[in-house]
């Protein structure tokens, strides 16, 4: 007989006394080759302050990481609580692709956790990097409208290519594309 | 093109709605598109692992943190965590955080007039073992009140972080205490229609469990998405 899920409730306003430990802005990561700025906003387009997003992502060669190292954390994962307007950074490597299945690859991309006070379930996204020639053959972006899809892909902010910025938009104009899980 | 094969879908009404009204602040934070169906690929049958430098002495008894112990009813909370085929998930990390005896997170927000415990933090963390058991000390959460609506008081509870096999798995929850008179009143616990799966998040009374002379204990058993005929093992054809 199959069990039922336990259900979800909000990580509420005070998750830092416990998920703290774990927060960074630099994602543990076998390279520091690009800088993400973002924000994110509700449906009022105001900052939301007490958040915190859980980044989920492979090294560049594409392999996600399956164990921890000597800190207990394993590579590819971090936690990043944003600030006081909202806004959150992590410097990390640029993931590899991971395959979509035995036929295609996925382009590169961050998974992404996101959980907040006033989310009773937390949310599931992706980042995906600009200018990558195989965002064009990924499968989940292309099933997603040109609009739909532009919220997952970060943007360039200088011309090295080494500074992004991707906002996490909850509701409304420029909805954020979230995953069911 | 393998086809997009999700998760076993939750069975209705044992999950929250994402906006629900009562409780005020998931309106203007909760989607209003569409969730899109993901892939299941490595990206979402992956995830991470931790180990045991995440933990240190201490972190599975919240009682034992600062030089005094800290006031309260001391309480031992323990119980397995499972994925919906029951069986074990082992070295899941879980996080816990609560309020103090006197309904007090210490927390630069919560400015509730009560006062905060020198002796307690109220943040622990632990790995489960290999038949995916977990325990700590701490003392009992009071109830404190929120500013949802005139007069909202919370529940007593504590919160859960717990990580499975896969991001697909990942789980944040609120463990509640059985006879407590607020939870018809508190929106967030009755965000889930299914009364059954509700009261699953009411922990145990566990007279076995408790410390004779020393503690009261409670179980509190947490099942993880994710099955043997499910993504998080092998890729489906």
């Amino acid at each position: 007989m199959r069990l039922v899920p336990t259900a979800s409730q909000t990580v509420g306003p005070y998750f830092f006394i416990g998920m703290g430990h774990l927060c960074t802005r630099s994602a543990p990561a076998p390279a520091k080759e690009v800088t993400v700025h973002g924000q994110v906003l509700d449906a009022n387009r105001a900052p939301v302050p007490d958040a915190v997003l859980e980044l989920w992502f492979a090294d560049p060669s594409g392999q996600y990481a399956s164990r921890a190292d000597a800190s207990g954390r394993p590579c590819g994962f971090a936690r990043i609580a944003t600030d006081a307007e909202g806004r959150f950074s992590f410097t990390t490597c640029m993931p590899g692709p991971v395959p979509f299945d035995c036929e295609c690859m996925q382009a590169p991309h961050i998974g992404v956790l996101f959980f907040a006070r006033g989310l009773l379930r937390h949310l599931l996204t992706r980042m995906y990097f600009p200018g990558e020639r195989t965002n064009a053959a990924d499968p989940l972006l292309q099933s997603l409208s040109e609009d739909r899809r532009a919220t997952l892909v970060a943007r360039n902010t200088s011309a090295s290519g080494k500074n992004l910025e991707w906002n996490i938009v909850l509701q409304g104009e420029n909805e954020t594309v979230f995953f069911a899980w | 093109m393998t086809e997009l094969s999700p998760v076993n879908p939750a069975p209705p009404g044992t999950q929250p709605d994402f906006n629900y009204p009562p409780y005020v602040s998931s309106v203007a934070r909760s989607p209003r598109m569409p969730l899109v169906m993901l892939p299941n690929t490595i990206s979402e049958r992956s995830g991470p692992v931790f180990g045991p430098g995440v933990i240190v002495p201490k972190d599975d008894d919240l009682t034992a943190q600062h030089p005094g112990e800290p006031i309260g009813e001391r309480i031992l909370v323990h119980g397995r965590v499972l994925d919906e085929d029951g069986r074990p998930v082992r070295g899941a990390l879980v996080e816990v955080w609560q309020a103090n005896a006197a309904g007090r997170y210490r927390h630069r927000v919560d400015q509730h007039h009560a006062p905060l415990d020198p002796n307690f933090t109220g943040c622990g963390r632990m790995l489960t073992d290999e038949d995916g058991y977990y325990r700590f000390k701490t003392i009992k959460p009071g109830a404190y009140p929120w500013g949802n609506h005139y007069n909202a008081w919370r529940p007593a509870h504590i919160h859960f972080s717990l990580f499975g096999s896969g991001i697909l798995s990942r789980l944040v929850t609120q463990m509640y205490f059985p006879g407590d008179p607020l939870q018809p009143y508190d929106p967030i616990f009755n965000s889930i229609a299914d009364e059954k799966a509700r009261n699953r998040l009411i922990s145990h009374f566990d007279l076995e469990t408790t410390t004779p002379g020393y503690a009261l204990a409670y179980s509190f058993d947490i099942v993880l998405r994710g099955s043997e005929d499910t993504p998080f093992e092998a890729p489906k054809k």
